[in-house]
């Protein structure tokens, strides 16, 4: 397993100028690395749902690559976006699934099945045109070029080392800097988007 | 004539409001319903149909599209529009942008009588929600799909049209297409 702020360096070094959006637990940690918040989107944190509106987003810019880092508990929840994003097949979508086989929010406890499910084989079998999954830092390392390179949308499960928090949702340390709406607004003003 | 064809509303009378309403993708689960509006929504090179796989991947695909500047519209039935609660919650209400919700009115009748409890609950599950609604029963009423798309952009909430499928005849026109594809 990888420690998380560990694939967002990885990441970081082959970004671009990528419109990047991270959910659950870690997200905490692109804020850290991220050189460009410009471009850094916050989509909510209703879980399942944060996949539906990066692959919304990806079709309406089509222009723009867009990159998603998922969390597997998440995906569970909504796990037919799958189908809906390889039906239209966005090719500027990578899809990150940062998957710590549990749900580290509510305690860590375990994902249905969470040893035993192949994200990446699901994706694969779904439609997804370019699947990856790794364990390995360095072998992710030397794979993310390729990855940012290839024709989407792809998919890149990584298994990553749980960041359990036990303690109520009100007594937990605030780390978001920006919110939602301020996040979106940059990025459209980025983009010179007229909001809708 | 002229009466016969108010009566129902036509799948072009809907797409034209889409039109005028510069919608850019429509986000559908197609249902027993609609599967002749679905067919001439696809004939129409200006509209993006997005099709997903559960009702509450409605409104996160719509705020992810509006992020991007276009003007999406979900279209999905009553029994979807309750499925996709929490949906609705965190990534409409809480977003705040524009959003038209047109809902097939599964086992709504004119009697005021159902037995289908999609029905029954369909317009309390919208209260509960704070969500306006605008009904919408044949061409006659098709205006109201134009009002509820001001509503929308002025207030920056989601807002519901309710189609009455009792009379909306979706599945039945099969010639009244064209004037929706000029």
């Amino acid at each position: 397993m990888i420690d998380a702020i560990d694939v967002f360096r990885a990441f970081g070094k082959h970004r671009g100028d990528a419109i990047v959006a991270a959910s659950g637990t870690v997200a905490k940690h692109w804020p850290e690395i991220s050189e460009n918040e410009r471009r850094d989107v916050q989509l909510g944190s209703t879980m399942g749902q944060t996949t539906s509106a990066a692959f919304g987003m990806a079709l309406g810019l089509p222009d723009e690559k867009v990159v998603l880092f998922d969390s597997e508990g998440a995906l569970l929840m909504n796990l037919g976006v799958l189908a809906s994003i390889a039906g239209k097949a966005p090719a500027n979508f990578v899809h990150f699934l940062l998957d710590n086989e549990c749900y580290a929010t509510t305690g860590g406890q375990p994902v249905p099945n969470a040893t035993g499910i192949d994200y990446a084989g699901v994706a694969s079998r779904i439609g997804y045109p370019a699947t990856y999954h790794f364990d390995d830092l360095e072998d992710l390392a030397t794979s993310m070029a390729e990855i940012m390179d290839r024709e989407g949308p792809v998919f890149v499960s990584v298994k990553i080392k749980p960041e359990v928090e036990n303690l109520p949702v009100g007594m937990r340390q605030r780390t978001r800097r920006r919110s939602r709406q301020e996040t979106i607004d940059t990025l459209q003003a980025e983009l010179g988007i007229t909001a809708g | 004539m002229v009466e016969q064809q108010a009566a129902v509303l036509s799948p072009s009378a809907l797409v034209d409001e889409f039109r005028k309403n510069g919608v850019t993708h429509i986000i559908t689960i197609p249902d027993s319903e609609t599967n002749y509006l679905y067919e001439l929504m696809k004939q129409q090179e200006w509209l993006d149909v997005v099709p997903i796989s559960r009702e509450g991947e409605g409104p996160a695909t719509a705020l992810g599209l509006n992020i991007a500047g276009k003007t999406p519209v979900v279209l999905i039935q009553n029994t979807g529009l309750l499925e996709s609660g929490d949906s609705i919650r965190g990534m409409a209400l809480d977003a705040g942008f524009p959003l038209v919700l047109v809902v097939g009115y599964r086992g709504w009748t004119r009697r005021g009588k159902t037995t289908d409890s999609a029905a029954v609950y369909t317009e309390p599950f919208l209260n509960a929600f704070r969500i306006n609604y605008y009904f919408v029963e044949r061409d006659t009423d098709a205006p109201r799909i134009s009002e509820a798309f001001e509503e929308a952009r002025q207030t920056k909430r989601p807002v519901v049209v309710l189609i009455g499928d009792e009379y909306h005849g979706w599945n039945r026109e099969q010639t009244n297409g064209k004037a929706a594809q000029q």
